[in-house]
């Protein structure tokens, strides 16, 4: 065991996916473990990193500001993320950023049960800074390996005898076709293409 | 009956010329510490080693056969405490800081380097810049997460008649800068000599309250979505990666009349963009000696082919 606590890794995840992945759980009864989201591809987040164009902030706080802010993947699925006083710094992003901007947020997943049972999943940031275009194409491209790598791996481990846990694990608790996912990551490549193809005819260069 | 029946031959066969016990004998020893009393084999097989040595009046250095050490190569020494062999050269000698340090330097071997200590009582030659040496019974130790060697005066030291090349432990690492951690920024270092520690609140751990330097680093995590990676960034990376100097950090310092204006401002630079960076490793951190900033453009054309072919 190391001496420090390894840090979690923060996996890249469309939005799609994101918002689908309402299951929490602890790998040990310590009251302090780390909690994570179950991806419906088979994996454990308990920290995320994405970038997308911020769309629209606003102040959905009562007594105190609540920054909420809506971040759009390639396909136009929303990842929604609160901050509130104890992120100050990413509170203030969201207070100060003007949008349409692009974004890349660090954050933990969190997830929200409303009256009428359904299981809201957000982020809650650690950072947000203002990127460029260049950074959200590289995220896009990243986020669709590694969401294909899990993909395979979720199917790999139907036809094996020895399933994953995490894998397993959303098999038992979600009934979610993974093939939602690889659509989601053809639509972000296809935007991405679309983009690219049309960008050099209006720039400035 | 048990698998004491190995280390009790070891034992066996160092003491063998001296004293006349029986391989059973020295089992039975072992039986009664590991499972009568619960006792670890490593500290059970050295209090059965100590109660010959004390028998035969012995010291530990006048052991035959190395004592069942292992040989380790210096990238694969990752815990404290623990009694190895290493062959490797020296790659550099600095200059002791304390009196009871006799030599410090780096010791290398093919799979890279590690500092080692020799200790002024425990009465070893000199080791030479250049020389390869067997260094038998060194102990290993950690500070910070940057493992050394330390010898003893158990340690035996042979200059060995051949070259070692010695390996480059750089690694290259790629992703997301997705944290700056604490002690980034516009830092105070220890002047003292040799001394480069960091200093908290102007307190240096060794010695005391001093006049800092100012100095400019990061500790930031690359992420690649599947593995973290802590990253130093030095004066030189920090303002390469940052575009801030340590003049220019200094005068952001004295305007806010605050130094940690300086991580602030970095944080907005540089958080949430990719970078490739390469650099020996240091314990858990890879020294950034080359940076890049990940901005060229991507091609999503092999990503589609493959996401449409599953």
């Amino acid at each position: 065991m190391a001496a420090t606590p390894t840090r979690e890794v923060a996996r890249r995840v469309f939005a799609r996916e994101f918002n689908d992945s309402s299951y929490t759980f602890k790998e040990s009864d310590d009251e302090r473990a780390p909690v994570y989201v179950l991806l419906p591809t088979g994996e454990r987040a308990n920290r995320v990193f994405l970038v997308g164009t911020l769309t629209e902030t606003e102040d959905v706080g009562e007594d105190s500001e609540y920054w909420q802010g809506r971040v759009v993947d390639p396909n136009g699925d929303t990842f929604f993320m609160y901050a509130g006083q104890y992120q100050p710094d990413a509170a203030s992003m969201l207070r100060e950023l003007e949008p349409p901007a692009y974004v890349s947020v660090v954050g933990k997943p969190r997830t929200y049960e409303t009256d009428d049972g359904e299981v809201n999943v957000s982020v809650r940031p650690e950072s947000i800074s203002e990127v460029d275009e260049a950074t959200r194409d590289r995220w896009v491209v990243e986020t669709a390996e590694r969401t294909l790598d899990r993909i395979q791996t979720f199917a790999d481990a139907e036809e094996s005898t020895e399933m994953d846990e995490y894998v397993q694990m959303a098999n038992e608790e979600y009934d979610l076709p993974v093939e939602n996912y690889r659509r989601s990551v053809v639509g972000a490549l296809e935007s991405l293409e679309e983009q690219q193809r049309t960008a050099p005819e209006g720039s400035a260069e | 009956m048990t698998g004491l029946h190995t280390p009790a031959e070891e034992i066996h066969e160092q003491f063998s010329d001296q004293l006349d016990v029986t391989v059973d004998e020295i089992e039975e020893r072992l039986d009664t510490l590991v499972n009568e009393y619960k006792v670890p084999l490593s500290e059970a097989r050295r209090s059965v080693v100590n109660t010959y040595l004390d028998e035969a009046g012995m010291d530990r250095e006048q052991l035959s056969g190395g004592g069942g050490n292992e040989e380790v190569d210096n990238a694969d020494i990752d815990a404290p405490e623990e009694w190895v062999d290493v062959t490797a050269k020296v790659v550099d000698l600095w200059d002791a800081t304390a009196d009871a340090v006799a030599q410090v330097g780096l010791l290398g071997d093919e799979t890279g380097t590690i500092k080692f200590t020799k200790w002024s009582k425990s009465d070893l030659p000199e080791l030479e810049e250049g020389k390869v040496y067997s260094l038998r019974n060194v102990v290993t130790d950690e500070y910070q997460g940057r493992f050394s060697v330390k010898l003893n005066r158990t340690t035996t030291i042979e200059e060995l008649d051949e070259e070692i090349e010695v390996g480059d432990d750089a690694v290259e690492v790629e992703g997301a800068l997705v944290d700056i951690q604490s002690g980034s920024g516009l830092i105070k270092r220890c002047p003292e000599e040799d001394c480069t520690r960091v200093l908290q609140n102007g307190r240096c751990n060794e010695h005391g309250e001093v006049e800092g330097e100012f100095d400019l680093r990061i500790k930031g995590v690359l992420d690649d979505g599947e593995e973290v990676t802590e990253v130093i960034f030095n004066e030189e990376a920090t303002e390469e990666l940052t575009d801030i100097t340590l003049g220019q950090a200094k005068e952001m310092a004295m305007d806010a009349l605050d130094t940690t204006v300086v991580a602030d401002e970095m944080r907005q630079t540089v958080l949430g963009r990719y970078y490739r960076v390469e650099g020996p490793t240091l314990g858990r951190y890879v020294l950034a000696n080359e940076l890049e900033r990940l901005d060229e453009p991507v091609d999503a054309e092999a990503m589609l082919i493959k996401a449409r072919s599953i």
